[in-house]
């Protein structure tokens, strides 16, 4: 994975503080992808058999509590913080989390896929400059550290962060690091789970953490579990929590099943599978196809 | 001005307690309370409570950042949790900050146009709660019916403000004219 892979090709540092459109897109031939061809897509073909080994989490949000016996150990574990001068930075941090939320999403992510490692950014701190700064640093924390998925459970409603916030889940669409978020049914513009570039979760109320089902009318491409979840709470132990932030995870998790055996997917290859694996999709509906031709 | 200040105030403790007793009657819940955040600190502020517990803590600030209603601030997703007892740290930080330990939460941001301007919350709701999906989307909408009866509110208090502002500074243009007149 850590090999010379077209999305992580040094050259491309330079366009990093160009917007997403500045970027050159034909000085090299195209590369030859030696995948297998999306027809015989199934859930077999996806992910049995896969734990996510070899697949690098990010949980972007509260903490992560480290000790608690569903996560164990985490690869990284860092917090944004500011300096006195309000100069916001991103430091290492205990494994711990006073909210519970990041905890939580971090289990679920372990539950599905046991193999994968995962990190934590904690952005959700008692800085004073708010939620959007907080996550911008955050995220180009982690996608700069290049994970392969990072899951964002929050939304931020501060519009004068958009056009950053939007360059920087871009960067990470081009860069093949899959950031999945989880979607905001309010009445109040949010993001960046309104962006195309991110896989965007709402949640389902069936009990089962490996159906999901694919969107056709977005933002909101799947809806994945996210009613009564039992998950990891930090000082040990499990509640049941209901939220389209624990809907997000559950695809974190599939991802990194689906990562773990196929590990030249990039973004858009990803969604697709994610769309031919879906419940309600073809592929494990036979019945469906012989409807729709 | 001061006269209709305090009845803005009057007004706003009302609303309040209007939107948690409406809470806590829709989901037959042991309580309801509301947090309003404070913009200068980030800090949650215990505002207003119906039924068990937490009168006492009414005014009492809590750190951004933490608890379920910190996180529901700062995230801006609405949350549900049951089985809350069964965690001790939980446990520990409810009997540190009331009298009350709940077994289910249900938290749901206050939205303005800026942004998270408070929580609301409902604590065990009773066996009228059907649905799990149902009772977050009617929390939701009486979060929003909250806010926006917040946001009127806090529209008119700038308002207020302003008309204040610009009646003392006629006052201080008109001192400065003096005092040029009785120099010239």
């Amino acid at each position: 994975m850590n090999g010379e892979v077209p999305w992580r090709r040094t050259d491309r540092a330079a366009a990093w503080e160009l917007p997403a459109w500045s970027m050159s897109s034909g000085l090299r031939s195209a590369h030859e992808f030696g995948m297998t061809a999306l027809a015989g897509v199934t859930a077999d073909w996806a992910w049995a058999g896969a734990d996510g080994s070899g697949v690098r989490v990010c949980v972007v949000d509260s903490g992560v509590d480290g000790s608690h016996p569903l996560i164990g150990d985490l690869e990284r574990s860092v917090t944004v913080a500011e300096d006195p001068d309000g100069e916001i930075r991103v430091v290492d941090h205990p494994a711990i989390d006073e909210a519970g939320h990041g905890t939580a999403c971090a289990g679920i992510i372990r539950g599905i896929a046991p193999g994968a490692s995962i990190s934590s950014v904690r952005v959700l701190t008692n800085g004073k400059s708010g939620t959007g700064a907080a996550l911008l640093a955050g995220l180009d924390w982690a996608i700069a550290e290049g994970f392969d998925l990072i899951n964002l459970s929050l939304a931020t409603t501060q519009s004068r962060f958009v056009l950053a916030l939007h360059d920087l889940a871009d960067r990470a669409y081009f860069r093949r690091n899959v950031i999945v978020v989880s979607a905001h049914n309010r009445p109040v513009l949010s993001y960046p789970w309104t962006f195309s570039s991110v896989i965007s979760v709402a949640s389902h109320d069936l009990d089962d953490p490996m159906t999901f089902y694919y969107n056709p009318s977005p933002p909101v491409e799947f809806h994945a579990r996210g009613v009564q979840v039992p998950v990891a709470w930090p000082g040990g132990g499990t509640i049941r929590s209901t939220g389209n932030s624990f809907a997000a995870p559950h695809i974190t998790a599939i991802c990194a099943l689906i990562l773990s055996r196929h590990e030249w997917l990039t973004p858009f290859q990803l969604k697709t599978v994610l769309f031919l694996t879906a419940a309600n999709v073809a592929g494990r509906r036979p019945d469906l196809a012989r409807r729709h031709g | 001005m001061s006269e209709l200040v305090a009845s803005q105030a009057t007004v706003e403790r009302r609303l309040l307690q209007s939107v948690v007793d409406v809470a806590r009657y829709a989901f037959g819940a042991a309580a309801s309370s509301i947090f309003l955040v404070d913009p200068a600190t980030g800090e949650l502020v215990f505002e207003a409570v119906s039924g068990r517990g937490g009168s006492r803590l009414v005014g009492t600030r809590f750190p951004p950042g933490t608890g379920i209603a910190g996180w529901v601030a700062s995230s801006g997703q609405s949350l549900l949790v049951d089985d809350l007892s069964a965690s001790p740290q939980f446990a520990r930080d409810a009997a540190a900050s009331t009298d009350y330990v709940p077994n289910s939460l249900m938290a749901a941001p206050l939205f303005t146009a800026d942004g998270v301007i408070g929580v609301l919350e409902v604590l065990d709701r009773g066996a009228t709660a059907v649905r799990v999906t149902a009772d977050v989307e009617l929390f939701d909408l009486l979060a929003d019916q909250a806010a926006i009866g917040l946001e009127l509110l806090t529209r008119l208090r700038l308002g207020g403000m302003d008309q204040r502002s610009d009646r003392a500074l006629r006052l201080l243009e008109a001192v400065e004219s003096m005092l040029a007149t009785s120099h010239g």
